[in-house]
């Protein structure tokens, strides 16, 4: 029968298109990932500590930074920037530090999501050291000094002058419960940068 | 043009080769009892079955609505609990998306195609039975979940992360099951019909001869098999943050919860022209008959169907607008969302322009039509505001939004379902129901349609938001009215009810096989009613 031949051909390559778009469905998941990092639109910064090398330093000009910070619904644990905002030129390595405590009666492992605004700015921070590169374990009741380390990339457009970094802290416990729990080397229990 | 269809011999009751004779055995015999329902592999079974349990569907996802008119009637908190009325807005709104208007295109699909292209019955008429019958399963299933501890699912139909993965209930699992089975039912539906109207035409059945109700259905067919895996894809992802560990929407895991949105969004703004275009196809059929002219622009109707659907694709992201889009993007958006407001007024003109210096009459279906092309276009309208970005900004997430899609999707979607049931039911019943219940339930509708909907225009503009149970004291007078146009409304639907019970029975008077004294087209060659299998020697379509 010829017609139930196309019919069946015609099925099958509906079904494909079925499954494709299923496929495409996820496909959007890494594709969204690409798209930010590639246009720097949701204000993603990279996760991975970028090296600081024969960075020119721009003399002529200043960006001002400034630090926001806070908890997730939920997580209890005291946060703030003990720097709120800084002048620097683009090129210059700085170092901000940041405050965490624990009040709660349980040991916690916490997780830092940068965002920035303009996204834009996102492309052009770069970080040498960052607390948000690895899940932070505090114990009930103590608290701890948290070192950031950036310089702002001189290739960013003049038009930017001035933007925000915010670091919004989850509580992963229950993720981070079959991971170890050795404190991070970057955590400090005395102030860094006094205030 | 599609009313060009000239049938030289509509094969009905007279076999004339061997082949036909072959068949004839199965002719008259029609199966009874539940078995026939069950088993049924014809279509006009299965579009009867689907068109009820729309119907049931509506009167269900209806009987949701009242509730949540009921506790709006007043501020304050006087019915339900605040999570139980979520559960009511959030079930309402999927029942009346999946359980309603998408199940009733589908039936009208099924009792249509076939006849209006002169084939037997569907492609795969196995394949037909199954994706019915599972629907009654998956909203088994969702209306349950509303009596297991913590309730159904509260976060509206939109199901938004981290409202559905971290802050929803156990039953989201139950959710995220009915909603893939509701999917995999109108992709196979969807399938069917490409591959009916690809396969089955009659000989001399061209693309463009085609009715348009074939050729909207044809498109929206595509763009349900586009986009229903998208959505099959998001519910799993939800289902595996929540359940599973995953967390493609959790930013702490390194997800992104904005990313739900466009997701969801990308199958979101194609499905609700999934529930328009179907509607743009019945209006096509009914202006001209009911005008006694051809229609105005038939080729433009089909290219401006195409390019709506092509268009919808790239316009998901003006429902976030206020997520924090780069300014560039929301002007895309913006002007992308505008630009499809073109194709849409193309249609609009030309039901207008088949109307004009037409013998024009006023039965039923013409009558819904008409408060169809009416209505519709103030949707569009407010659809149109809300597409400007900084003035969405006031609008997003308040009662103009609920204005807006109740206009396009009541007395847009749900009107085109009523007028073409008026339209068709003599043809498939073969009596005529009765007309002064009929105008009954139409007048009854509209006036309650609009005091239910239109005053949500204002309070929306006065900053009501949406999908709340209490709400400030200057809206009182305004909620109270919506209220009183909502119970209307509801009631006036068993007026229908009645009408469909009485058709059902057969009463009232014989009809004749064209019924409109202006229908043109091979569904009205054919007796009324409609014979158990039609069309098993192909016509000839000149
Ligand atoms: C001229 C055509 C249209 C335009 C310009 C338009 C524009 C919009 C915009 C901008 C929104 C988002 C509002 C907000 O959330 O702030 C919206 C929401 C909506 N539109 Fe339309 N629309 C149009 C036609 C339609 C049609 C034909 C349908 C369905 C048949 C429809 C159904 C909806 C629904 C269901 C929502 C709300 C979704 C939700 O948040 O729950 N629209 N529309
Ligand atoms: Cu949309």
């Amino acid at each position: 029968m010829s017609q139930q031949s196309a019919n069946n051909k015609m099925v099958i390559k509906l079904v494909a298109i079925v499954i494709g778009m299923f496929g495409f469905g996820f496909a959007l998941v890494p594709l969204y990932d690409v798209f930010c990092d590639v246009t720097g639109i949701n204000g993603k910064t990279e996760g991975t500590a970028a090296v600081y090398q024969s960075v020119e330093i721009d003399e002529s000009r200043e960006v001002t930074v400034e630090f926001i910070t806070r908890t997730n619904s939920g997580m209890p644990w005291e946060f703030r920037a003990e720097t709120k905002r800084v002048k620097v030129h683009p090129g210059e390595l700085n170092t901000v530090s940041f405050y965490v405590r624990n009040p709660a009666s349980s040991n916690i492992v916490a997780q830092a999501i940068p965002s920035v605004s303009p996204g834009m700015a996102a492309l052009y921070l770069n970080k040498t050291e960052c607390f948000c590169f690895n899940q932070q374990p505090l114990d009930a009741g103590s608290e701890a000094y948290m070192p950031m380390q950036f310089y702002v990339d001189p290739q960013l457009p003049e038009e930017i002058t001035f933007f925000t970094l915010q670091y919004t802290l989850y509580d992963v416990t229950a993720r981070a419960s079959d991971l170890t729990t050795t404190p991070n080397p970057f955590m400090a229990s005395t102030p860094s940068t006094g205030e | 043009m599609s009313k060009a269809t000239e049938v030289i011999s509509p094969d009905t009751t007279a076999p004339h080769d061997e082949h036909a004779h072959h068949e004839h055995e199965h002719h008259d015999h029609i199966p009874k009892g539940i078995t026939r329902w069950l088993f049924t592999t014809n279509h006009k079974d299965i579009g009867t079955l689907y068109l009820w349990f729309a119907f049931i569907m509506f009167l269900v996802g209806g009987a949701m609505a009242m509730v949540i008119r009921a506790e709006l009637f007043q501020p304050g908190l006087q019915i339900v609990e605040p999570n139980f009325f979520n559960q009511m807005t959030t079930v309402h709104g999927l029942i009346m998306v999946f359980g309603a208007v998408m199940p009733a295109f589908t039936g009208l699909a099924n009792w249509l195609i076939p006849m209006m292209i002169g084939a037997p019955d569907m492609a795969l008429p196995r394949m037909n039975n199954w994706s019915f019958w599972i629907l009654p399963g998956a909203f088994l299933i969702l209306l349950s979940s509303l009596f297991m501890e913590g309730g159904g699912p509260a976060f509206g139909w939109t199901f938004y992360a981290p409202l559905s993965t971290t802050y929803s209930g156990d039953s989201t699992a139950l959710f995220v099951f009915s909603v893939h089975i509701m999917g995999i039912s109108s992709i196979m539906g969807a399938i069917n019909v490409i591959v009916t109207i690809f396969n089955m035409r009659a000989p001399g059945m061209t693309w463009m001869k085609m009715p348009l109700f074939v050729w909207t259905w044809l498109i929206t067919a595509f763009l349900l098999i586009a986009v229903m895996p998208v959505l099959a894809g998001a519910v799993t992802m939800v289902l595996t943050d929540k359940f599973f560990g995953t967390s493609f929407f959790d930013a702490a895991g390194g997800g992104d919860p904005v990313m739900f949105q466009h997701i969801f969004w990308f199958f979101g703004h194609p499905e609700v022209y999934i529930m328009i275009l179907p509607a743009f196809g019945i209006i096509s059929q009914i202006v001209p008959t009911f005008s006694r002219k051809q229609l105005f622009g038939y080729a433009s109707m089909v290219y401006a169907t195409a390019s709506i659907a092509l268009l919808s694709f790239v316009v998901w992201a003006h429902h976030m607008f206020t997520t924090g889009m780069p300014v560039y993007m929301e002007m895309f958006f913006m002007f992308a969302t505008m630009l499809i407001s073109v194709p849409t007024g193309v249609k609009v003109f030309n039901w207008v322009a088949t109307m004009w210096r037409g013998s024009l009459s006023f039965e039923m279906p013409m009558m819904f039509a008409i408060a169809f092309i009416v209505l519709f276009t103030i949707g569009g309208l407010s659809g149109l505001m809300l597409a400007i970005t900084p003035v969405d900004f006031q609008y997003h997430d308040t009662y103009f939004v609920v204005a807006h899609f109740h206009y396009v999707l009541v007395t847009g979607a749900v009107f085109s379902i009523m007028a073409a049931v008026y339209y068709w039911l003599p043809k498939w019943t073969g009596k005529m129901y009765d007309t002064t219940l009929a105008k009954w339930h139409f007048w009854c509708s509209l006036v309650s349609v609009n005091v239910l909907f239109f005053p949500m225009h204002f309070v929306g503009l006065a900053g009501m938001p949406r999908r709340i149970p209490d709400y400030a004291l200057q809206f009182a007078d305004f909620n109270k009215w919506i209220s009183v146009g909502g119970f209307a409304f509801g009631l006036s639907q068993l007026i229908f009810l009645a009408l469909l019970i009485k058709a059902c029975k057969k009463q009232g008077e014989a009809v004749s096989a064209q019924v409109w004294d202006g229908a043109e087209g091979l569904e009205w060659e054919i007796p009324s009613p409609a014979p158990y299998h039609t069309f098993e020697t192909p016509p000839v379509v000149k």
